[in-house]
Order: structure tokens, then sequence, then C-alpha cells
């Protein structure tokens, strides 16, 4: 991603503009901070105090945290009562099916309704929020810029 | 197996290879050999096409083949890998992928090294990729190797050897000329043969029982001479209280390491947006979910209509369970239906083998290549074209991994899968959350985190039954076994997490409050997302 005389490569995609100040570029001679990136910095902090974003990671973190939790606690539930409990997992229900068949077979049921809810939720509770944000915060990055870069 | 197998099954494998050497070369035409068509194949596929790679690239042979064999010899106990392997994809979709897309361009340790000093973070990130990746990649090789010889009949040094070399050499081509857009197309074509061949045989199996589940899960406990035993947990991970352990050790391991595979993370670049990569993991949860509750039907089939007996004769670690359902299911050995879907079967296993393979070793040399070579080499030599190093890299990764893989060829494949998920999910998930989530991590934080991870894992397995101190260990003659677990994930995992806080805990450094904007701004909206 260098030029031959290793300095970043210069692009016109203004995704490419955002990023050009040293990101994820590991090789060649670092970039000198300058107040261009200070201002772009400032600009991130301004976007991350945003009512608008604080409601975009809120509703984000409402959403995973207690389905993380939720989640793991139940397979390692599983799991610790498939190997401490195998007695409680033998007692059968209905013909040859017993509680452990169930409760895998339950493993794979809510995996597929908490994928289902959580893209349900982002589409339709975060996805348009989160858009405008990126529009605005890459108009801003590029107006603290001076847009010269 | 006799040799009439053997006809039909090489001319697929053929096949298989030439539809595979076609799209690499397809796909090569006329690229410009930017890094970002590389690592990326240019983050233009759909979430269809990507969720169908991840599938390809995540449902090894070992899923295939050793999963529903597992249910075949032991039962229950065989579904619990199922489950794991599958539970897994809640982390990655809920706290892994968009994020991952929003702030990286094509490794781990762009993440991390975004917040922090680039060096040392990309140093360590690089390392524990590689190390995750060669492990990974011997499995993959090793498992290749012995399935072949066992499909085509010929149990000797020279065919498994061979296979080993053939596989290594197939994937550094499809690697260094194809790049990422030959690897996840033969990723998709993969998957589709796979899900094909899952399919048809599980309505084989339901047909044979005229759609009876029930009547499927009777026969399967009455054949395996454990009776009702058999549909309970217990027979493998029943033991004493070390095998219990070990147990929930393992399911630990499977279901944080994913979100740390470095060739499953770098899927997630090559989509437009975090949309896309969140619609590609719903794309690929329903595949994976569906593949594995077809392997449940599966490994019960062969329980139930080959019997563990027959299974066992032919491959102790009932690898061989689900070609030999299909023989019988094809109408038995000897007729031309069994054989065929024997082959077909023998195919898809080496096609899925390939697939996952060259995966792995595009991701590791872009961690070679993007992280490792980038930090180390001298300043003042004449900088390369980082494609070019990565291809280098393809090539030397895949002469270790072929090296590695004739070397530990006894080795059992379950145990190196299960170790590369514990290194995985101790030296690069607690970086990963820590770089995404929290606000005052620094740098030596970082480091720590990879590295207090990384050494008690690799530590606790060299010290673990597995190397030394028993008839089945690597070492049988000596004895310096001071860890009871075969697996370290109980212990690493949360060392790593621990390191990680320890070492952001004493650092002097001030955390830079802008790069944590910046980070959880991009992460959550895609502001300044390549």
């Amino acid at each position: 991603m260098h030029s031959s005389n290793g300095r970043p490569v210069q692009y016109d995609d203004p995704w490419y503009d955002a990023v050009a100040s040293g990101w994820g570029e590991p090789a060649g001679p670092k970039a000198p901070v300058s107040p261009a990136r200070n201002e772009a910095g400032e600009v991130y902090l301004a976007v991350q105090r945003s009512a608008a974003f604080q409601e975009v990671r809120s509703r984000y973190l409402r959403f995973v945290v207690p389905a993380v939790i939720g989640f793991f606690v139940w397979y390692v539930a599983y799991v610790v009562a498939a190997t401490t409990a195998p007695g409680l997992m033998a007692r059968p229900v209905l013909g040859a099916v017993n509680v452990a068949i169930l409760a895998g077979l339950g493993q794979f049921l809510t995996t597929f309704v908490l994928t289902w809810a959580y893209a349900r939720h982002a589409r339709l509770r975060r996805d348009r929020a989160a858009l405008e944000l990126r529009w605005d915060t890459q108009e801003m990055t590029r107006g603290a810029r001076g847009g010269a870069s | 197996m006799s040799g009439d197998h053997q006809t039909p099954a090489l001319l697929l494998f053929s096949a298989f290879v030439a539809v595979t050497l076609g799209i690499t070369t397809w796909v090569s035409r006329n690229r410009q050999g930017s890094a970002e068509e590389f690592y990326t194949g240019g983050r233009l596929f759909s979430p269809m096409e990507n969720g169908f790679a991840i599938a390809g690239d995540y449902m090894s042979a070992a899923s295939f083949l050793g999963i529903s064999g597992l249910i075949a010899l032991f039962g229950y106990d065989g579904m619990l890998y199922a489950v794991g392997f599958l539970v897994a994809w809640l982390v990655v979709l809920l706290l892994v992928a968009e994020l991952v897309r929003n702030c990286g361009r094509f490794t781990l340790a762009d993440i991390v090294a975004a917040r922090m000093r680039q060096r040392p973070v990309r140093i360590a990130a690089g390392t524990s990729s590689v190390t995750v990746s060669v492990l990974y990649l011997v499995a993959q090789m090793v498992g290749a190797g012995s399935l072949v010889a066992l499909l085509l009949g010929g149990t000797s040094g020279a065919a498994r050897s061979w296979t080993v070399i053939g596989v290594g050499a197939l994937m550094v081509i499809y690697v260094s000329l194809g790049g990422m857009r030959a690897t996840t197309w033969i990723q998709i074509v993969k998957a589709v043969l796979l899900m094909g061949g899952a399919i048809a045989l599980t309505v084989l199996v339901l047909v044979r029982f005229h759609g009876d589940f029930d009547q499927l899960l009777r026969t399967a406990a009455a054949r395996s001479g454990h009776g009702e035993a058999f549909l309970a947990p217990g027979l493998t991970y029943g033991g004493d209280w070390t095998a219990r352990f070990d147990f929930i050790s393992l399911g630990l391991a499977l279901v944080l390491g994913t979100a740390g595979l470095p060739h499953i993370l770098s899927r997630f670049y090559t989509v437009p947006t975090a949309r896309a990569a969140r619609r590609s993991v719903v794309w690929a949860i329903g595949l994976i979910g569906g593949f594995y509750l077809m392997t449940i039907v599966l490994g019960f089939g062969a329980a139930a209509i080959v019997g563990p007996g027959a299974v066992r004769a032919s491959n102790a670690a009932g690898n061989t369970a689900v070609p030999l359902l299909a023989l019988d299911l094809g109408g038995g050995a000897g007729s031309t239906g069994g054989t065929v879907l024997f082959a077909i079967v023998a195919a898809i296993a080496f096609a899925t083998i390939l697939a996952v393979v060259a995966g792995i070793t595009l991701a590791s040399s872009a961690s070679v290549a993007h992280d490792l070579y980038a930090s180390l080499r001298r300043r003042t030599s004449e900088p390369r074209s980082e494609v070019t190093v990565a291809r280098a890299a393809a090539v030397g990764i895949g002469v270790v991994a072929i090296a590695l893989g004739l070397l530990a060829r006894d080795l059992n494949v379950a145990f190196l899968v299960g170790l590369a998920f514990a290194v995985a999910a101790s030296a690069n998930l607690p970086v990963l959350l820590y770089s995404l989530f929290w606000r005052g991590f620094t740098t030596r934080g970082a480091v720590w985190a990879v590295y207090g991870g990384l050494l008690p894992a690799v530590a606790l397995v060299a010290l673990s039954p597995v190397v030394s101190g028993s008839p089945e260990s690597l070492f049988p003659g000596v004895d310096f076994q001071y860890f009871p677990l075969q697996n370290p994930g109980l212990v690493s995992i949360p060392l790593g997490f621990l390191a990680g806080w320890l070492g952001t805990v004493t650092s002097a450094e001030t955390p830079d409050t802008a790069k944590h904007a910046e980070t959880q701004v991009r992460a959550l909206t895609g502001a300044g997302a390549v």
C-alpha cells in the first residue's frame, strides 16, 4: 500500500480519506501528528458525546449485554449439567427422547431465535441512525482537514 | 474398503481439483495486484456469498466426519461438540462481526493497533494469529492424510505423505495465485457440495426409518450395546472429575475460540459494510446450524444402520462412519449405488479439507505480511510490495504446514483442533474484546493480554497428558506431566483476560481518549471504514 518512495499512496476515494493518517498503515515513515489529525480526533470526541451517538450505543448495548449473558449462562449450564448431572439428563420425556436431547435441540433453537431477534433489532432500531451518523462524521472529519488531504 | 471404490472417488477428486484450479485461473485474469484485492477480494461479495463462504471456511472435515463419527460411537456425547460449534457463532454475531468490519482492514492486529503503539501490538497479535493458524492447519493436513488414505483403502505411509504434500501444494497455489477471490469461490462451491451431500444422506436416513426420528433413536440405542445410556451424556466424559473438567474446558474453548480464529475474522472484510457482515453471519448461522442438525441425524443413523462395531472396526476414531453409512444407503458394498454414494462422500470430504486449508493459509499469510513483516523489517531496506510478501508468506506457511503435517501425522486431530480453538480463545479474544469495549485499555494491556493467553495455553499443553506421561501421549517414554487436563482453555482463557486487565492497570500510559472515541464511533457507525 505504499508508493515506491515509501510515502502513503494518496487516494481520491473519500473512504480512504478519513483513514489516510496512518490508520492500519504499519510500515513506512510515521506521519507526523498534524493539527488536522488532532482536529479529526476532536470530531470523533464530539460525535461520541453527541446525543444521537449515545442513543445508538445504548440501543446496541441494551440488547447485546443481556443477550450475551443469557446465552452464555444457558450454554455453560448445559455443558455443566451434561458433565455433572447425567442422571437428570437421561430422564425420558417422550419415547426415546430424553431431557438431554431436548436440551441440545433447545440450544439450537435459542441460537436461531436470538440470531433472528438480533438481526431484526439491529435493522429496525440501529441501522438508520448509524448510517446518518456515519455520513455526518465523515463530512465533519473532511471539514476538519480543510478538504486538502 | 476394497479397490473398486477407488476409481470413482479418484475421478471425483480430480474433477474437484480441476474445477478449483479453473476458478483460480479465472479470478486471477485481470487483477491489479493490490493488497485490498489480495486480502479481501475487493470487499464486494454479497452477504449470501459471504455467508456460504463462512460456512465453507468453518465446517471442516472434523465436523462432517468427526462429529457424526463420535455420535455413531458414543451417542449423545458427540452432540455436545455440534452444540458448542454452533453457539460460538452468537459471540461472533453479537460482539465481533460488525465491529470488526468497521474497525479493521485486513487482520486482527489492525483493530488493536488503531488505539495503541503499532509495533509491539502488531508483533504480539501477529504472532498469536500465526500460531493459531498453523495449529489449525496442521490439524487439517493430518486429517487429510489419514482420511484420504482410509477412503482410498491404502493405509500405507507413502499414500498419507503424498496426500499431505498434495494438499499443501494445492492450497499454496490457490492462495498465492488467486488470493481472497479464488479462496472465497472455492469455499462457496465446497459449502454447496457439503450441504447438498448432507441433505441427500439425511433424507435417505429418514426415509429408511419412514420419517420416524424416535424409531431411529431407539434402533441406534439398541444396536449400540449401551441401551438408553447411548442417548444420554456420560459415555466418554462421565468418568472421573478430570474427564468432566476436561470437557467443560473444551466446551469453553469451542464457544469462545471461534470469534478469535483469524481466518473467520478475515471473512468479514470481504463485504462492503457492517450490515452486510451481519447478514453474512445470519446466513452462516442458518447454514451451519442446519448442517450440524443433519450431522446428528447422520451420526445416529450410522449407529442404527451400520452399527458401532462395524464403524470401530474400520476406524477406531469413528471417522469413516459417514462414508460407511453412504455405502449402505446406496445399496451396500459392491452395488453401483453404494460405490457412487461412497465416492461422492469421499470427494466432499476432500473438497472440505481443501477449502478450509486455503482460508487458513490466506489469513496467516496476511498476518505474516501485514503485521509481522511490516513491523520487523529493517527500516532501511527497500520496501517491497505487501502482496509480494504475502504470496511468499503463503508459500512459506505451506512448507511449514507440510513439514509439521508429516511429523505430526500420528497425533489425534480432534486434540489439535481443540488446542487451536483454546489458543484463539485465550490469546485473541481478550485483546479483541478489550480493544473494542474498554476505554482504559493500553498498549501494555494489549501485549500482556496476547502473551498472557498464548504462553499459558501452549505451556499447559506441553505439561499435559497429551505430550507425556501416558501410553497415548506424544512422548510416551518420559513423564513431565504436571497439568491433568488435555484442553488448557479452562485455565488459559481466564488468564488471558486477567493478564490484559493487569497490564492495563499497572501501565503508566494514559489511554488516548480521542483514539478510543474514534474506535467506538467507527465500530458502531462505520464512519471512515474502508
